[in-house]
């Protein structure tokens, strides 16, 4: 599915990500953890394909594509969704509205026929149901003058209507109070399916016992530098990242 | 002066007339011209004379304008605005040429191509391109052709005589309507006001006359027939429209096509006047062409628009939807003079490549319980410059007067700027006005957001855009709104990405 190799990123002709390697398979849910400011971020924007971040080593691929040659929009017509780490506001536009007009133009990116309004608006009704989302909030412009925690909730509504077959998390999970945290962990269960990866990069352990990940790795200083099971995320969260930092530095 | 078609056929009469007036002065040697279709060069009381003359006009409209004239002498170019151009050269610009004698070209091949693309994006078919281009000959035939011969527009002149419109051009109704020119001519903006309006005042070539009757509802929206047309009303146009007590009419300008044209320097003047309970809705779709990537070659777009709500619960709104120009210089605007009486702003401002554009409104409240309401979206890309200047002023006696501005700026990328001088006076305690303005930049990130969903930039910046700027569209009538909306992606295009 998702395959990275030796992946270098720079950002203002400053390296940030150092020959990254990582593998996720079909049907697989990945966490990456790591300190402050070791690239998490940087990785996410640099796969989606962010003008600032540029790559000047390594390959990414999705289901045999090549990533870094495609526009940041062919990348989520091929499938890549990001729910970022601060979800930007787009004023004047409806979310509905918004999320119609992109998922047609993925749909015709991967020739598909359009959706209907009546089918986009049922399948906009569940989604929001599951996610507890007024439909009020769906009227609104997007993002304008929601909280944090509800711009949140607005990416994984995004991320339900698109259907997309890989998906990065960026710390989706801060700022969410625990009930929060419980509706959008709900929410990205219900996605987990054969044919989809995901990649979950948090802070928090917390996080992990409700979206239950398959490996945990630990990025350091713009490298993966260990791998393990789910309780890798557990011993991070007792003795912190003290160790790998020591050894990159 | 019997003979009102004397712009395409200057008679004998014509010379005698101009002979009779100058006696013998006829310091620069023009008398040999006069059978000509252009003034002679630069800018003086003989120019005037002959213009005048051309027009076949009485005496009392020539007196009106070497009085502007006068006092255009000694007025200086206004320097406030936040515009920057090379000042035209008043002696070196022509100030009459017969319609239709803008330079022509022999065919598109020699149009810039850019314009073309725009055209056909827009769906005007190659006919009309010519036109709107000043290709030779073009002219008739589309015109024509648009409006089926002249059968089409007859039929809309029979309709409005019926319901007791008139409409026509402004020349016409000097010779034929004297008295509703002189009455209401310069009554809104005065020969005086500025600089440029002055000027107008002095060498207007031609433009609208529209007097709605008491009462009447004008059965149509005066434009369809006027479109085309528009393109050939030359640099100095004048409008005037007056409704008359209870009387409704929607008046449409411009044209949503690029327009090429020679002449730099536009400087129209547009007065409208309500009477008791009438309403001028006045919409204008203004695309002049702003110039070449580099910025050459552009208009110049100084104009003065102002209505007098005089009559008690009059209404005045001005939609405007302005993406073209090199430079913009406008300002409608509303005396509120009558009690109750309403008047409306709602505009739409693209600047893109190296335009600039300085606009806004006045809302001046003079009678009692007046109220009005501005709505301003400013989109500034590329290396474009914008301002937003408005004042709401109340006098002393216009109590309970209410205004509502609300001024809001697009910036696309970081090259480009968006200023607001709102200007608030109030000379009694019982005004109440509200301000609200907005900046927002539509960045990378931003960008990058939407792309991330799966939204080209282009059409990631058209869903903004038309956010945007959505309240005001839903002010114009309907089927402009389709061509403005689209004008104005038009206008963006290739300011992202
Ligand atoms: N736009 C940027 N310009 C310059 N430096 C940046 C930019 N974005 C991130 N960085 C730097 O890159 C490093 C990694 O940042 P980031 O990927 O956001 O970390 P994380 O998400 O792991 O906290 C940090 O040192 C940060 O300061
Ligand atoms: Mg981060």
């Amino acid at each position: 599915m998702l395959k990275i190799k030796d992946l270098k990123v720079e950002i203002d002709g400053k390296q940030i990500t150092n020959g990254l390697s990582l593998d996720v398979p079909a049907g697989e849910v990945h966490a990456i953890m790591g300190p402050n400011g070791a690239g998490k971020s940087t990785l996410s924007n640099a796969l989606t394909g962010h003008p600032s971040y540029h790559v000047t080593g390594g390959t990414a691929e999705l289901n045999g594509k090549n990533l870094l040659a495609l526009e940041p929009e062919e990348r989520a017509g091929e499938g890549l969704f990001l729910s970022f780490q601060y979800p930007l506001e787009i004023p004047g536009v409806p979310t509905l509205t918004f999320l119609r007009t992109a998922l047609n133009e993925q749909r015709k990116y991967r020739g598909e026929a359009e959706l209907s309004v009546p089918q986009f608006m049922k399948a906009a009704k569940e989604a929001a149901k599951r996610l507890k989302i007024e439909d009020e909030m769906l009227k609104r412009p997007l993002n304008v003058g929601f909280s944090g925690g509800e711009k949140k909730r607005m990416e994984i509504f995004q991320m339900a209507m698109l259907e997309p077959k890989f998906m990065i998390l960026d710390e989706t999970d801060s700022g969410l109070d625990i009930d929060a945290l419980r509706i959008v962990s709900d929410g990205v269960n219900y996605m987990r399916a054969p044919n989809r990866g995901m990649l979950v990069i948090t802070h928090y352990q917390r996080l992990l016992d409700y979206i239950k990940p398959d490996k945990v790795h630990v990025l350091v200083d713009g490298k993966i530098v260990d791998t393990g099971g789910p309780e890798l995320a557990l011993e991070l969260e007792k003795n912190g990242y003290d160790k790998y930092e020591a050894l990159v530095s | 002066m019997t003979d009102i078609k004397i712009k395409d056929n200057i008679d004998k009469d014509t010379v005698q007339a101009v002979k009779e007036l100058e006696g013998d002065k006829y310091k620069y040697g023009f008398v040999t011209d006069i059978e000509s279709e252009t003034a002679p060069i630069g800018l003086s009381e003989e120019v005037i004379k002959f213009i005048s003359a051309k027009k076949n006009e009485p005496e009392w409209m020539l007196e009106w304008r070497l009085q502007a004239y006068k006092r255009w002498l000694t007025m200086d170019e206004p320097e406030w605005a936040m515009v920057s151009y090379p000042k035209p050269k008043f002696q070196e610009l022509y100030y009459y040429s017969a319609p239709k004698a803008r330079p022509e070209i022999d065919s598109l091949d020699e149009v810039d191509p850019k314009l073309l693309e725009t055209y056909k994006k827009l769906g005007i078919p190659i006919r009309e391109q010519e036109v709107l281009a000043g290709v030779k000959g073009a002219a008739k035939v589309a015109v024509d052709a648009v409006f089926d011969s002249v059968s089409v527009a007859t039929t809309f002149r029979k309709e409005l005589s019926q319901a007791g419109v008139i409409f026509c051009s402004i020349s016409e109704a000097v010779q034929e309507y004297p008295e509703l020119v002189k009455q209401y001519l310069g009554s809104v903006v005065p020969q005086s006001d500025n600089f440029y309006a002055t000027l107008n005042s002095a060498v207007f070539s031609d433009g609208t006359f529209v007097y709605i009757p008491k009462g009447v509802r004008c059965p149509m929206e005066l434009s369809t027939y006027f479109r085309i047309n528009a393109a050939n009303t030359g640099q100095f146009e004048r409008t005037l429209i007056i409704a008359d007590a209870d009387a409704y009419v929607s008046y449409l300008e411009g044209c949503t096509a690029p327009q090429r044209d020679e002449n730099q320097l536009h400087a129209a003047v547009v007065e409208l006047v309500a009477l008791d309970g009438a309403e001028i809705r006045y919409s204008t779709v203004q695309n002049w062409y702003p110039g070449d990537e580099n910025g050459n070659g552009g208009i110049y777009n100084f104009v003065t628009k102002r209505a007098d709500c005089r009559g008690k619960k009059s209404k005045v709104s001005w939609t405007q939807v302005e993406t073209g120009s090199a430079v913009t210089w406008k300002y409608p605007s509303c005396i509120l003079r009558g009690d109750e009486s309403v008047g409306e702003f709602y505009s739409i401002a693209v600047t893109n490549g190296h335009q600039q554009a300085d606009t806004g409104t006045k809302m001046i409240h003079l009678g009692k319980n007046t109220s009005s309401r501005i709505i301003s979206k400013g989109i500034a890309a590329g290396v474009s410059n914008q301002t937003y200047r408005g004042l709401v002023s109340a006098h002393a006696k216009a109590l309970n007067a209410r205004n509502f501005t609300q001024c809001d700026s697009l910036l696309i990328g970081d090259k480009c700027g968006a200023h607001t001088f709102p200007y608030i006076e109030a000379a009694n305690t019982s005004a109440r006005f509200e301000h609200e303005a907005t900046t927002t930049k539509l960045g990378e990130d931003q960008l990058f957001y939407c792309r991330q969903r799966g939204l080209s930039a282009e059409s990631a910046t058209a869903l903004l855009v038309n956010g945007f700027v959505r309240e005001v569209m839903q002010k114009l009538p309907m089927e402009f709104a389709v061509e403005a909306q689209k004008l104005v992606a038009i206008s963006l295009e290739g300011s992202v990405g």
